[in-house]
């Protein structure tokens, strides 16, 4: 607290105007004084003397005169060892604790520390006296959950500093100090388990930022296949309500190959975090045989939560991935749903009266999107070792129509789109993603040829789809209707994936690519068949086959013995391989 | 100790200025005009200047009529007493009952805590088989009713509010007909319902600001029942209403709209009310059911469709039947894993076979020829229509199961269905 105060002067719905004296900074945070809860705010404008601040609270009883007091600091996340499992608000007040504080309702006014002040940590010093250190680079470690978390010099600190002495191995809170470092000019600065980063801030203490190359496995056959993500880089999933976004963003939580997942449920339903926090911790990561919830944070700050924290929630969760990213790790961050964090920004931008943009949406949007997904990124860090931060947004496009703003500023700046549609979703097809409109720039798990040779084959039998709506069956050639029967059957084994069953759910690159060259097989074969009835008899047979095998243990028995039920139908139906399928197949071995 | 003023600044539509200090947010006042008296709300506070929204509408009041502040925000009785009563939207009985003063409860209070939510597993059944079997409404749920005018969604409403199990029913009317007033009253009191009903009710004819605070104390007093260990079933109509009085009030004020004259926190309005709906650990739970009528058929209206983010599915109205696409219950894998094991398998199936007979009856009606798969559909597409599809149509979840299996069996050969052989070998009905 620097002791600076200030009084309302006028207010209007979450925006309040302060009139201070002296210097007040942007972003600055302050409290306004309601009879005895102060309820936390950020400056957002400042004219003359007055300043306009968003109060991340229900406004109601505040009236002109009442005190302001500012801090002087911007919003800032607290780091340190005790945030994965975490539940927070968008502000980082552990909810669990608040519920501790203040029973069933989110009482305003009522802050919780965004780590535990009293819990200790075995704490490992690994820099020695008289090393030179920079802001990011390690002095010790302490064990957290299944990972090794780094003690780092503050990264809001500039310059080389010099290590003055350093605690021995032991028991220490976030707060206690564990070592001195000195600077250029021999001042010393206290470094303890945990410092605050401003949120609004990018992390920046890498050496290089690389190219995102590696794929992150997301389990989705219709992701990892054809649509993929690189580890470090963004996606976002646009889509009408009830097509699915959050059902996938859950899945993709649970099975993505990454060592942390930071699920930033923004402006969404309270229930569905409710189930995230209800299921992981009784599930288990399959890659270090703990509980879920080790390897998750969860920021959730649902519609109901005041509008301005909500804008706040998804740069506390991006910090938070960053500072993983700095230990090393592979990090995903799920934002559900970045349009409520844009709506965010046009209440108060109206509150402003600022001109609007298009559909009311402030100016600055696309620079603000931009900016969000560009922290992301697979780097190089000081200590030579690499680490990523994943972004995957989902879009609440108004009407489910991808030309509005949000969807369109966030095409502009991400490396894989996967579009769903009313349509698939309608019918039932999980996931909803349209295979004709979704792209990605990033490298697919299977062979790029085959992915292709796959598309081509949806493509192809879309337009005949669509012909045959014109002409209808009667008009349509026997081989342009296996085509299409051909595009129908790989949607409904390979495209669409059952969510529920936990093998189908869970399919991984290697069992992807046996599948694809299985696929390549039967999609790329002619058969001898008499008509369109026959036609469909058989590929009804052999989806359904395609589909038991799915349901199978990869390489177990009842996989062999349904792979051996789909050859014989294969023989059956004489399919002779067509050359250009033939050439794919041996181009992979 | 309150603060009265003589002297009203402006009046434009039904929000009024006055010069006052030391006037709170939100805050309450009364306002004596030649109609008599009437609430209004602090809305927005710049400097001196208070503007209130005035709950009887601006109409008739004068520049000398005198303003009185409370020093408090809305309240709502709360307590047994409630039950079988109708308010309207300023609080006050329509009955011709007592005024119920004690245990005043403020309306519009935060958010729960999130860690304070159980996950919602419980069914509520409604005996609907487009409900029960395809999405089925779980306690604790938010969902609306999708509807164009016109269509029979207070029938539905009513049914659903006298078939389903629920302690307490809240019923929240926002630009209500007088006579559809009349028939939720007549209707609730002839199932015997009334007497666990309250009302909160804003006619078409009444002040428009009323009609905005009619979800607020609705929930407000679900809330107080839920706390208590109630299964409370809040049902709100017109939820479009509701939206159209926000708009209609932020214009007034001059507010930027972002959407066809809708205000930039549409969506955060509408989820405030609708995140209302939560199941406590340990305690009761809060149900909402709300209509929401599409001007023009239109899902991508800004109601329907900022509803639609908020919401956990929606029934969509349309014919007279809960269409099967469009519908989505999204809380329906929570329970719908433990009624029966084909459940789920038979509600994908039937709705992916009745999403392929659309396709058809459309090729049909541009004039082409039906082969032996397209008739297959015909027939299976008017037997689902007919037998379950069909508002009047009441079921038991296993009868409508049954009755699913047996029209497949009808009209389909077993591996056309799509299904895992595993389930067709058990449920198969043999002839």
């Amino acid at each position: 607290m620097t002791g600076k105060t200030g009084k309302v002067v006028s207010v209007n719905g979450n925006m309040v105007s302060v009139e201070f004296d002296g210097n007040v900074s942007m972003n600055e945070i302050c409290y306004v004084k309601v009879d005895d809860i102060a309820l936390k705010s950020e400056v957002i404008r400042i004219r003359g003397n007055v300043a306009q601040i968003q109060v991340y609270e229900m406004t109601g009883g505040i009236k002109c005169g009442d005190e302001v007091e500012f801090t002087g600091d911007m919003l800032s996340a607290e780091l340190g060892p005790g945030l994965l499992g975490q539940v927070y608000d968008g502000l980082q007040n552990p909810l669990p604790v608040l519920a501790k504080q203040a029973g069933w309702f989110l009482e305003r006014g009522n802050y919780a520390d965004g780590l535990d002040p009293v819990k200790t940590w075995d704490f490992t010093p690994t820099a020695r006296p008289g090393d030179k250190l920079r802001a990011g680079m390690a002095i010790g470690t302490v064990p957290e959950g299944p990972f090794t978390h780094k003690i780092f010099v503050p990264f809001y600190l500039l310059g080389t500093y010099t290590l003055k002495s350093i605690v021995n191995k032991g028991y220490y809170t976030v707060k206690s100090t564990v070592a001195v470092i000195t600077d250029s000019r021999g001042k010393d600065i206290p470094i303890t388990l945990s410092f605050k980063w401003p949120v609004k801030r990018a992390v920046k203490c890498y050496s290089e930022r690389l190219a995102p190359v590696e794929t992150m496995e997301t389990k989705v056959r219709l992701i990892d296949s054809f649509f993929p993500v690189a580890k470090g880089g963004t996606y976002c999933i646009p889509g009408p309500f009830g097509a699915g976004k959050t059902v996938l963003q859950h899945t993709t939580s649970k099975y993505a190959d990454v060592d942390i997942v930071i699920i930033a449920a923004c402006g969404e339903r309270a229930g569905e975090v409710v189930e995230t926090i209800t299921e992981f911790p009784e599930l288990v990561d399959p890659k270090t045989g703990r509980s879920l919830m080790e390897r998750t944070i969860i920021i959730c700050n649902t519609s109901s939560m005041p509008v301005a924290s909500r804008e706040a929630s998804v740069y506390t969760s991006v910090t938070l991935a960053e500072y993983y990213r700095q230990m090393g790790l592979n990090v995903l961050l799920l934002a559900d749903s970045t349009s409520r964090w844009a709506q965010a920004l046009r209440e108060m931008s109206g509150r402003l009266e600022e001109i609007p943009g298009e559909e009311a949406f402030p100016a600055y949007l696309e620079s603000y999107i931009a900016a969000f997904y560009e922290r992301a990124g697979y780097v190089r860090l000081p200590d030579g070792s690499k680490g990523s931060v994943t972004i995957g947004g989902t879009v609440s496009p108004a009407g489910g129509n991808f030309e509005e703003p949000v969807t369109q500023a966030t095409l502009k700046v991400v490396g894989a789109f996967h579009g769903l549609s009313r349509e698939r979703s309608d019918a039932r097809k999980y996931p909803a993603i349209d295979p004709l409109i979704s792209w990605s720039k990033y490298r697919s798990v299977i062979d790029p040829k085959k992915s292709d040779f796959c598309k081509n084959i949806l493509h192809h039998g879309d337009e005949i789809g669509s012909m045959m709506k014109v002409v209808g069956e009667e008009g349509t050639s026997l081989s342009d209707y296996m085509v299409y029967l051909k595009a129908e059957m790989l949607d409904a084994v390979y495209l669409q994936q059952n969510s529920f069953d936990p093998i189908d759910a869970n399919c991984d690159t290697a069992r992807q690519r046996y599948v694809v060259d299985k696929l390549v097989t039967v999609l790329g074969s002619e058969y001898n068949l008499n008509d369109k009835d026959e036609a469909r008899g058989y590929f009804n047979r052999l989806r359904q086959k395609f589909i038991d095998w799915n349901y199978t243990e990869f390489e177990s028995d009842a996989f062999k013995a349904a792979e051996a039920e789909i050859d014989s139908l294969y023989q059956e139906g004489k399919g002779t391989i067509s050359p250009e399928a033939d050439l794919l197949l041996k181009d992979g071995e | 100790m309150n603060k009265v003023y003589n002297r009203i600044e402006s009046i434009v539509g039904n929000v009024i200025t006055v010069k006052a200090n030391g006037v709170r947010y939100n805050e309450l006042a009364q306002i004596f005009t030649r109609f008599g008296k009437s609430l209004a709300q602090v809305n927005k506070i710049d400097g001196e200047i208070v503007s209130l929204q005035v709950f009887a509408g601006g109409q008739g009041v004068s520049t000398g009529d005198e303003v009185r502040f409370l020093g408090r925000e809305m309240q709502v009785p709360f307590g047994e007493e409630l039950l079988g009563r109708i308010f309207n939207g300023s609080g006050a009985p329509i009955d011709n009952g007592p005024v119920l003063r004690d245990n005043m409860k403020p309306i519009g209070r935060p958010s729960v805590n999130p860690t304070k939510r159980i996950l919602a597993n419980r069914m509520m059944r409604t005996n609907i088989p487009m409900i029960d079997m395809f999405n089925t409404l779980v306690i604790s749920q938010k969902l609306p009713i999708f509807s164009i005018s016109g269509e029979p969604y207070n029938q539905l409403l009513a049914r659903i509010a006298m078939q389903a199990e629920a302690d307490v029913i809240v019923l929240g009317g926002m630009g209500l007909k007088y006579d559809d007033f009349l028939y939720f009253k007549d209707e609730l009191s002839k199932g015997g319902a009334l007497s666990k009903t309250v009302m909160f009710i804003h006619t078409a004819s009444d002040p428009t600001v009323e009609c905005m605070m009619i979800p607020d104390m609705a929930l407000a007093v679900a809330e107080q029942f839920a706390l208590e260990d109630k299964d409370v079933l809040v049902l709100l109509t017109d939820m479009t209403n509701f939206a159209d009085a926000m708009k209609e009030i932020a214009i007034t004020q001059e507010q930027v709209p972002s959407n066809r004259g809708y205000p930039g926190d549409l969506y955060s309005q509408l989820a405030s009310r609708y995140e209302k709906a939560v199941d406590f650990a340990n305690s009761g739970s809060v149900t909402v059911l709300a209509v929401t009528t599409m001007p023009g058929d239109d899902v991508t209206h800004p109601v329907p469709d900022n509803t639609g983010y908020i919401t956990e599915g929606q029934y969509y109205l349309k014919g007279g039947r809960i269409e099967p696409f469009g519908s989505l219950s999204r809380l329906k894998q929570n329970v719908n894993g433990k009624t029966r094991k084909d459940h789920r398998a038979l509600m994908d199936a039937m709705i992916r076979l009745y999403s392929s007979y659309k396709e058809t009856i459309e090729k049909k009606h541009m004039g082409f020829a039906m082969s032996r798969w397209d008739e297959k559909l015909l027939k299976y597409g008017e037997l689902f229509e007919r037998q379950l599809m069909d508002l009047s149509v009441n079921l038991s979840l296993e009868d409508a199961l049954d009755l699913g299996w047996k029209i497949l069996a009808d009209c389909f050969e077993r591996d056309e269905t799509g299904m895992k052989s595993e389930l067709i070998d058990e449920f198969w009905p043999v002839r």
